[in-house]
């Protein structure tokens, strides 16, 4: 906690001197939320105020989302995700990297609301308390000691890119190196017959009520009209159905082949709980295997579908 | 009367032999309401469920009628509900959403026809969540109205307690026994321990709405919102529809579905023009129809303090804070 309290006092410290030296106009970061373990997105504009800023566990977010098509200047508290996002979105002349000043913060991986909820048994978290490496989780009536780790979103569990692969000024220790991700997940998928792997997505977009908040939580979801919105012609029914529901989810992930970060926003924006990494991640390993590109983590690199080379592989077209 | 924990699964099969049930169901983390087949499969561990049970009587996508070339079917459901175990909040959101759909302008059969035929089952809140509010929205965690039978959670056993006429009609059918005075005095215990901390002061609330609408406040509240429709979808008094023509050729079907203030198709209208062009219109738009426009048309504030919009949205945008902060911004007028 003295770890978490020491990063957001300098990401005040940096955000304040940023708008007192009239640099940007803008901070934007996270404060503290109105419910234990949130934080909340938080838009600064005086020095004063930079004081709301925080930073811990709960920081979610990908605030690359605010980012785009901005005329002001801002400076962006960003972790790892947010960066490669960031980088994804200046490569599709979405952010102006001159009027953007990055806050680099190193990230250890972000707490999944969903295993709290779990580990509480539903009941409504009252109160949290950081002790070494693990949480004192308080509800109604219970008290349960929970390893950080084992409430960590997975996606941050396979996250190489903690560290912003680009900033303007760092705050806080880099974090080590992890192994190269194995993509155990999307492999114990495609290990599935058909009929498995139908019923498997029939399972998870049941669920979906179409809010789109996985749509509007992804940095990189920013058609004007999105398709599910289009009336001429309907690609989708309007109304909820599984079919139509993983329709939705598919034509959004294959429009972000080669542009997804794999920050998991989506996943942790859904009220639903869907498993929405399982269709990203996919497309993620497909891009990765077949073109050897990594969303944002080179800024000088062209993204995957935005580039030719004589030799990219085409298995689907070919017989190779 | 009273009904031991155990003999609940056994009383639901006898319900669900003359009425389609509808029962929280554990769906992992969180529960729904869902239509039971078997009283074993409803769960009443948690608070409230993840999206409010308004779904049975005013469904998400729900068929108004079908149509083959010239033959046409209108979609009418008359079948016999219960929807048990409905927490005090929801069931007074039914309340206002009846005044949406029926009123001296207009009467919508397909709500109305389910809402005559279906009785409300409440199960009464022992443990109130830190974001519950409803007894500052006019309800209450034992609040009856509205429900046709309350049953209060005494550890092994529920007591049961009939509201309307209907509520017990319902439970003479239900083979209870009668309770005795240590029973009831369980529930009362339960009942006094039940305290909502949460409190959201809505005095004036109104005033300084009618007077509002251009004031600077708006500028700011929408900017974390990412425009998704989890809180509205997730509020058990948002009402707002839209109506598509799913069809192929010439058959198909009219759709009736969950619209939300908080998309940008909402209110697009056909010339292309939207009267709420940014997501300061349409968070406005929304605190704006709760807390006055409402009021102006019902008489009632249309929140029943759940808590949903609060625990299910993705940036922790807090309703409470957005009333906090309009309370405490200066009365003015727009003139």
């Amino acid at each position: 906690m003295l770890r978490m309290q020491k990063l957001a006092s300098a990401i005040q410290d940096a955000a304040k001197k940023l708008l007192e030296e009239k640099k940007v106009d803008l901070v934007v970061g996270f404060s503290k939320g109105s419910l234990p373990l949130r934080s909340t997105p938080c838009f600064i504009r005086k020095p004063e105020d930079a004081a709301k800023l925080t930073w811990d566990c709960s920081c979610e977010n990908n605030l690359a989302n605010y980012l785009r098509k901005r005329q002001d200047r801002v400076a962006v508290v960003a972790k790892g995700c947010d960066v490669r996002s960031i980088v994804a979105l200046i490569n599709e002349n979405q952010i102006d990297r001159d009027n953007l000043f990055i806050i680099g913060v190193p990230c250890q991986g972000m707490i999944d609301r969903a295993k709290v909820d779990a580990a509480l048994e539903g009941k409504d978290l009252v109160a949290v308390e950081e002790k070494g490496d693990s949480l004192v989780l308080k509800a109604n009536g219970i008290t349960i000691e929970v390893g950080t780790g084992d409430l960590t979103h997975d996606t941050c569990k396979v996250c190489r890119y903690g560290n912003p692969v680009i900033y303007d000024m760092m705050i806080g220790d880099p974090v080590p190196d992890k192994p190269e991700d194995n993509f155990a997940d999307v492999a114990a998928f495609e290990a599935l017959s058909p009929a498995e792997r139908r019923a498997a997505l029939a399972a998870e977009f049941s669920k979906c009520i179409r809010c789109y908040a996985c749509r509007n939580a992804c940095p990189m979801c920013y058609c004007a009209e999105c398709f599910v919105d289009c009336s001429t012609p309907a690609w989708l029914n309007k109304s909820t159905g599984t079919d139509d529901n993983i329709m939705f989810q598919a034509g959004r992930v294959f429009h972000s082949a080669g542009r997804c970060a794999d920050c998991g926003a989506c996943d942790r924006a859904c009220p639903m709980g869907i498993n929405l990494r399982g269709m990203t991640r996919k497309m993620v390993k497909e891009v990765k295997e077949l073109f050897g590109y990594e969303t944002g983590v080179n800024p000088d690199e062209k993204p995957a579908l935005a580039e030719f080379k004589a030799d990219d592989p085409q298995p689907f077209l070919v017989k190779e | 009367m009273i009904i031991a924990k155990n003999a609940l699964p056994g009383l639901l099969d006898n319900l669900i032999a003359e009425y389609e049930v509808y029962a929280p169901v554990k769906e992992g983390t969180y529960s729904l309401f869902k239509q039971i087949g078997k009283g074993s499969e409803a769960y009443f561990g948690f608070l409230n469920s993840k999206i409010p049970p308004k779904g049975i009587l005013f469904p998400q996508s729900e068929k108004l009628f079908s149509y083959s070339g010239a033959q046409m079917e209108e979609c009418i459901d008359n079948k016999k509900k219960v929807v048990f175990g409905l927490r005090p909040c929801d069931a007074q959101s039914l309340l206002l959403l009846d005044s949406v759909f029926k009123n001296d302008k207009y009467e919508d059969p397909y709500y109305m026809n389910r809402r005559a035929n279906t009785l409300l089952v409440g199960m009464a809140c022992s443990e109130p969540a830190p974001t519950c509010f409803c007894t500052s929205m006019g309800g209450g965690p034992f609040d009856s109205k509205g429900l046709d039978v309350m049953l209060t959670d005494t550890g092994d056993e529920y007591l049961v307690e009939a509201v309307s006429e209907k509520g017990r009609e319902l439970m003479s059918k239900m083979g209870l026994s009668a309770a005795g005075e240590g029973q009831k005095a369980a529930a009362a215990k339960v009942r006094d321990a039940a305290v909502v901390v949460c409190k959201v002061n809505t005095d004036g609330l109104k005033g300084k709405l009618d007077a509002n609408f251009y004031d600077t406040i708006w500028e700011s509240f929408h900017e974390k919102c990412l425009g998704c429709g989890s809180c509205t979808y997730s509020c058990p008094t948002c009402h707002c529809f839209d109506i598509v023509d799913e069809a192929k050729d010439c058959n198909g079907c009219r759709v009736r579905n969950w619209d939300s203030c908080m998309f940008p198709l909402f209110t697009l209208h056909g010339s292309g023009h939207n009267p709420r062009t940014t997501g300061k219109e349409r968070m406005r738009q929304r605190v704006m129809h709760k807390f006055k426009y409402f009021v102006d048309n019902f008489n009632a504030t249309a929140c029943v303090g759940c808590g949903r919009c609060i625990k299910n949205c993705p940036v922790n945008l807090d309703i409470r804070e957005i009333l906090a902060d309009i309370q405490g911004s200066e009365a003015r007028s727009d003139k």
